[in-house]
């Protein structure tokens, strides 16, 4: 494990850069689109010529001492903005550049290029305006409210990660697979071949569009080259000028080359559309190691030559900071990271251990490099040996909350249930946060978070919200006529089969938009089947599409129900007037009584059935809520329990609770018990979350806070392997574990200057802790600790 | 027509899940009330009344006084620092704790039957059988509740599960004899060897001890001997030499296991109202573990630092 000189300037540089907003992009568009005579093509060649023409503009860089080229800004964390999708107005252009947490720096020129080119240009005409402009008043009663969160008003459907097909074809294979699909058009039995027909034009010209990308670095690389003075550097220089002539125009044909080509086609999807989890490479180590066991033997390759590249890919990653939001999205997702997530280990296409020498490597890498991109995760299966589990470990414990770890057998599980084949699903993994796919083959699209706390509000007030006064539910009947504890439950349920509707409504309508107004035809290429079927992305092209809605708080109405049926319906420690008095009053000057609530009621991650059993019917309600419905695509809803940062934006539109949260404070993440409320340990929180029936899931997220000291020896890190296995071998989709001890994270919030490297495990994904809101902060310095005794 | 006998009560003090420190695997630690020794080292010094006892954690309290109103003996009243305990009125009868709404009163010490006790035991079974571990009966001194322990080890093996007892060694050696062929392994606590300071430090001789281990040995027990290393106290070279020479002499022990001497206790003793006789004890330093573990080591014992 070590850092060469390269390495540790070039890791330091991407460091210490400000992440800034650039225009370039912007106005680029705003050019292309201005050009009248472009109004007449095809929507797929249209972006597939925008696509290209920001290929052949936009400003490239080769930093000095770089291996693996090509920024998506003009320079590493210069951000790319997307006015056809969501126009920044001035107004959100200095929050964002004076904001405290995550800035993006707003330069005069910046602010002027859109005060005059980009904001009359895009104002009123971005795919924001046209889906807030097609939604009905419920759904954006309910989208103010903080019901739910939509994923595609500020960033394109993407969400995907791509599988090994690059690693055998160029662009020029590609062109030769469209060139014959559209030979093979039937005009006459066909009504769609001629959609199918631009569509596959277009790809074509998004595949020309990257070569030439590659080459304008080529043709870069050797001109730095001949006025370069090292001639070390200048070989190296040359050599980047070879990879760039190679790759993507062709096949790569060593390690180094298929790095490089990723890249590019990393850089490309992201370029083309702001795409949500930006792009990932997927199981990296599998589709890496042909090259590196052919570079070793050849002797063309060195395992530290290997690390070198690797180290300076990862680099890459973190010079991308996602993409500047606007609006409630920039609340709800306060973060830099983009959510790609690099998967190690699991199993091969063919079942067997996946777990292999390039794992290793890629292990080392990401505990030298200590980034915040890429997110990295192992996918554990009962095929690997416990050494991986163990190797993840020791990086775990450094605290940094890389890598999370997966239960590769059961993704493979979820993924046939929802219909893949199984070689399919053996190449799928988890990407973004915790959800599933099946790499390289599916459009797997996340469409919002649903608060299902709220949607317990405004079941206990009759289908009103209090916070605005405002109906927005159904009338379920006043609470305190409610005779039984299954009365409640039942007007739960019709609440959020009501707001389940309303969202899967506007849902069908924006993925339709999308298809209609910003295919992505470079996307498309890269994902089977949609040269094949001549359909795009968002059109349903993907082999297997897929909408999730993820339920968010489970823990909170968990213990909130639970409180209700104890207290009100079972021992009447309070009336359902008193709680409801309770709860408008936010408990003030009723201490003792929220302390009853905290105290005194069975709660989620205890291993206390009673609990549980709430979680669980209230699971079912929502898998059965949205389980099954068709979408646009020719696929269907399912759910997957996770919230990114999202626990916190939906606790501050929610009122008190009667689990004894105070109105505004976050609700739980994930399937994670309440902050605090787990006080029987980590196996008692594993026997919970596991009563969740992970399989119907497309993913789940459970965090679990550890001080260093739990994993000091190697006592307990063998005990944290079978913590893992336990937890898998009981259907356990994911665990994630944050290794900090709370005084360490005070001392951070007191004095951020000192600790500005302290990276924490939010909510399937790291963050620097200092960037944190303070809310967030301070919900993680809650968590509960975990001790061994 | 068969008369069964009601099942034994035991008294718990805790019970810990995910325990790593008291014997093999991921274990569930069961700490039964009471102990006869009374050594000055000990950090929980709520274990060792029989009786069950009334803690308060000053810093949940709201002071919202119903503790106060609760006591029937009016043991309780409140004080501008909080609500005080009379500890000549207190009966320790409990009725204030399910009063307490933040939770900082707690009646250390609760009855259960051996199958309720079993029902808890058994839902980590994933997690043991994953990682070998099971259940380790600790204290207080699990041999004071002989007949509930031998229970509740009758019930683990119905489970199949693996059992571990953490004793001090000093019981009626019958006791010990009984609960034998359900234990899968001894955590066999020997404090001081030099007899003087054996009953200094802990009230009690360690003749009985040292003979039930003899016994514990020669009856085929798996054993694993436990050291705390209190600086100043047993750590001499004289006494090292005594306890190499006798584990070399006994084949049933495993393994000697150092356990540091912790500060931690202090504060317990002070809630407790309670006097602390190692106020000024440092932990040993590494080195120094190093070295007792080295020259154990000489009599061909494995040695481990820590539990």
């Amino acid at each position: 494990m070590s850092m060469s000189e390269r390495v540790r300037q070039l890791r330091q540089q991407s460091l210490e850069a400000v992440p800034t907003l650039s225009a370039e992009r912007a106005q680029l568009m705003t050019q292309f689109y201005a050009d009248t005579q472009r109004q007449t093509l095809s929507a797929p060649v249209r972006r597939a010529q925008a696509f290209a023409y920001l290929m052949e503009h936009k400003h490239i860089c080769i930093l000095p001492g770089e291996l693996i080229v090509g920024e998506k800004g003009p320079a590493p964390k210069a951000s790319p903005t997307y006015p056809e999708l969501c126009c920044h107005s001035l107004e959100d252009l200095h929050i964002l550049d004076s904001r405290e947490k995550i800035p993006f720096k707003v330069a005069p020129d910046v602010l002027a290029a859109y005060e005059q080119e980009i904001i009359p240009f895009w104002a009123g005409n971005s795919m924001r305006d046209r889906i807030l402009a097609e939604m009905r008043p419920e759904w954006l009663d309910a989208y103010e409210a903080g019901i739910f969160t939509e994923f595609m008003e500020q960033r394109a459907p993407g969400h995907t990660v791509l599988d090994d097909k690059i690693y055998h074809k160029g662009m020029l294979d590609f062109q030769r697979e469209i060139q014959t699909a559209l030979e093979q058009l039937d005009y006459i039995h066909d009504p769609r071949a001629y959609d199918r027909q631009e569509e596959l034009k277009a790809m074509s010209i998004c595949a020309a569009a990257l070569i030439r990308f590659a080459e304008r670095h080529a043709e870069l690389a050797e001109a730095q080259a001949a006025s370069e003075a090292d001639p070390a550097r200048r070989t190296e220089l040359l050599r980047i000028a070879a990879v760039c002539r190679q790759v993507p125009a062709q096949a790569p044909r060593n390690f180094w080359e298929a790095l490089q080509y990723y890249w590019f086609v990393h850089l490309g999807v992201t370029t083309e559309l702001n795409t949500w989890d930006a792009f990932c490479p997927g199981r990296l180590d599998q589709h890496l190691l042909p090259f590196y066991r052919q570079g070793l033997a050849e002797a063309s390759l060195s395992r530290d030559e290997a690390e070198e590249l690797l180290q300076c890919f990862w680099v890459k990653f973190n010079n991308q900071p996602a993409p500047p939001k606007v609006g409630v999205t920039a609340a709800e997702s306060g973060t830099y990271t983009d959510f790609a997530q690099i998967n190690l280990g699991g199993l091969t296409p063919e079942g067997g251990d996946g777990y292999n020498e390039v794992s290793e490597l890629l292990l080392d890498v990401i505990e030298t490099m200590r980034l915040l991109q890429p997110s990295s995760s192992i996918q554990v299966s009962k095929k690997n040996p416990d050494r991986f589990i163990k190797r993840a470990a020791r990086i775990i414990r450094t605290g940094f909350g890389q890598p999370s770890v997966f239960n590769a057998d059961l993704i493979v599980q979820e993924l046939m249930r929802a219909g893949k084949s199984v070689l399919d699903a053996r190449c799928g993994g988890s990407s973004g946060c915790v959800e599933v796919g099946a790499f390289g083959k599916e459009a797997y699209i996340l469409h919002g978070y649903f608060n299902l706390v709220k949607i317990l509000e405004i079941t206990l007030h009759d289908g009103v919200d209090p916070r605005s006064g405002k109906r927005i539910g159904l009338p379920t009947g006043d609470p305190r006529g409610f005779q039984r504890f299954e009365d409640l439950l039942d007007a739960f349920e019709k609440q959020l089969l009501h707001f389940v509707d309303i969202k899967v409504r506007g849902s069908n309508v924006i993925e339709r938009l999308y298809a209609r107004l910003l295919p992505a035809p470079f996307l498309s290429l890269l994902i089977n089947d949609c040269i094949a079927t001549g359909r795009d992305y968002h059109e349903g092209g993907a082999r297997y599409n897929t909408s999730y809605l993820q339920g968010v708080g489970i823990g909170t109405i968990t213990d909130s129900l639970s409180a209700l049926r104890r207290h009100v319906f079972e021992l009447g420690t309070f009336s359902m007037e008193e709680m409801l008095t309770l709860l408008a009053t936010n408990f003030a000057g009723r201490e003792p009584a929220r302390q009853i609530l905290l105290n005194r009621t069975p709660r989620y991650g205890n291993d206390d059935p009673a609990a549980d059993q709430i979680m669980v019917e209230v699971f079912d309600r929502f898998f059965h809520a949205v389980e099954g419905r068709p979408n646009t695509r020719g696929g269907e809803y399912h759910i997957n329990m996770l919230p990114t940062t999202c626990h916190v934006y939906f606790g501050s539109v929610t009122g008190a609770t009667p689990d004894g949260r105070s109105a505004g404070q976050p609700v739980s993440e994930g399937i994670s018990p309440v902050q605090g409320a787990d006080r029987s340990g980590p196996t008692a929180v594993l026997r919970s979350a596991a009563r969740m029936d992970h399989v119907r899931t497309g993913g789940t997220l459970l965090n679990q806070k550890f001080t260093p000291a739990l994993l000091q020896d190697d006592t307990g890190l063998d005990a944290l392997v079978n913590l893992v296995r336990t937890y898998f071998r009981l259907d356990g989709h994911h665990i994630q574990f944050n290794v900090v001890d709370a005084r360490t994270l005070r001392e951070a919030k007191a004095h951020p200057e000192l600790h500005r490297d302290l990276i924490v495990r939010v909510a399937g994904y790291s963050d620097y802790f200092c960037d944190l809101s303070e809310a967030l902060q301070d919900e993680i310095i809650a968590r509960t600790e975990h001790e061994a005794f | 027509m068969m008369v069964t006998a009601a099942p034994p009560t035991g008294w718990i003090f805790d019970i810990r899940r995910y325990s790593l420190h008291d014997g093999p695997g991921i274990r569930t630690t069961v700490f039964l009330k009471g102990c006869p020794l009374d050594c000055w080292w000990c950090h929980n010094p709520e274990s060792q009344s029989p009786q069950p006892e009334i803690i308060v954690r000053e810093h949940l309290c709201t002071q919202c006084g119903e503790c106060v109103r609760a006591c029937p003996q009016e043991a309780v009243s409140m004080t501008p620092q909080g609500p005080h305990t009379d500890p000549a009125l207190c009966t320790r009868c409990g009725e204030c704790v399910p009063f307490c709404a933040p939770g900082a009163r707690e009646q250390v010490g609760q009855p259960y039957t051996p199958q309720a006790l079993a029902d808890i035991l058994a839902r980590d079974i994933p997690f043991f059988d994953q990682s070998g571990g099971g259940v380790t009966f600790s204290g207080g001194e699990p041999l004071l509740q002989a007949e509930f322990l031998s229970a509740a080890l009758a019930a683990c093996k119905r489970l199949e599960l693996r059992t571990a007892v953490d004793t001090s060694g000093f019981a009626p050696w019958q006791r010990l004899e009984s609960i034998a062929p359900q234990v899968d392994l001894f955590l066999y606590d020997l404090k001081v060897q030099d007899e003087g300071a054996h009953r200094r430090f802990t009230g009690v001789s360690n003749q009985l001890i040292l003979e039930n281990l003899r016994r514990l040995n020669d009856r085929g027990s798996r054993i694993i001997v436990r050291l705390p290393v209190i600086p100043g106290l047993n750590d001499t070279p004289a006494e090292a030499a005594a306890l190499g020479s006798l584990c070399r002499q006994l084949d049933g022990i495993q393994r000697v296991d150092l356990l540091p001497y912790h500060h931690t206790a202090a504060a317990k003793y002070q809630r407790l109202g309670r006097e602390y006789r190692l106020p000024d004890t440092p932990t040993p330093s590494p080195d120094h573990l190093n070295a007792l573990a080295q020259q154990l080591r000489a009599y061909g014992i494995a040695v481990q630092i820590g539990g």
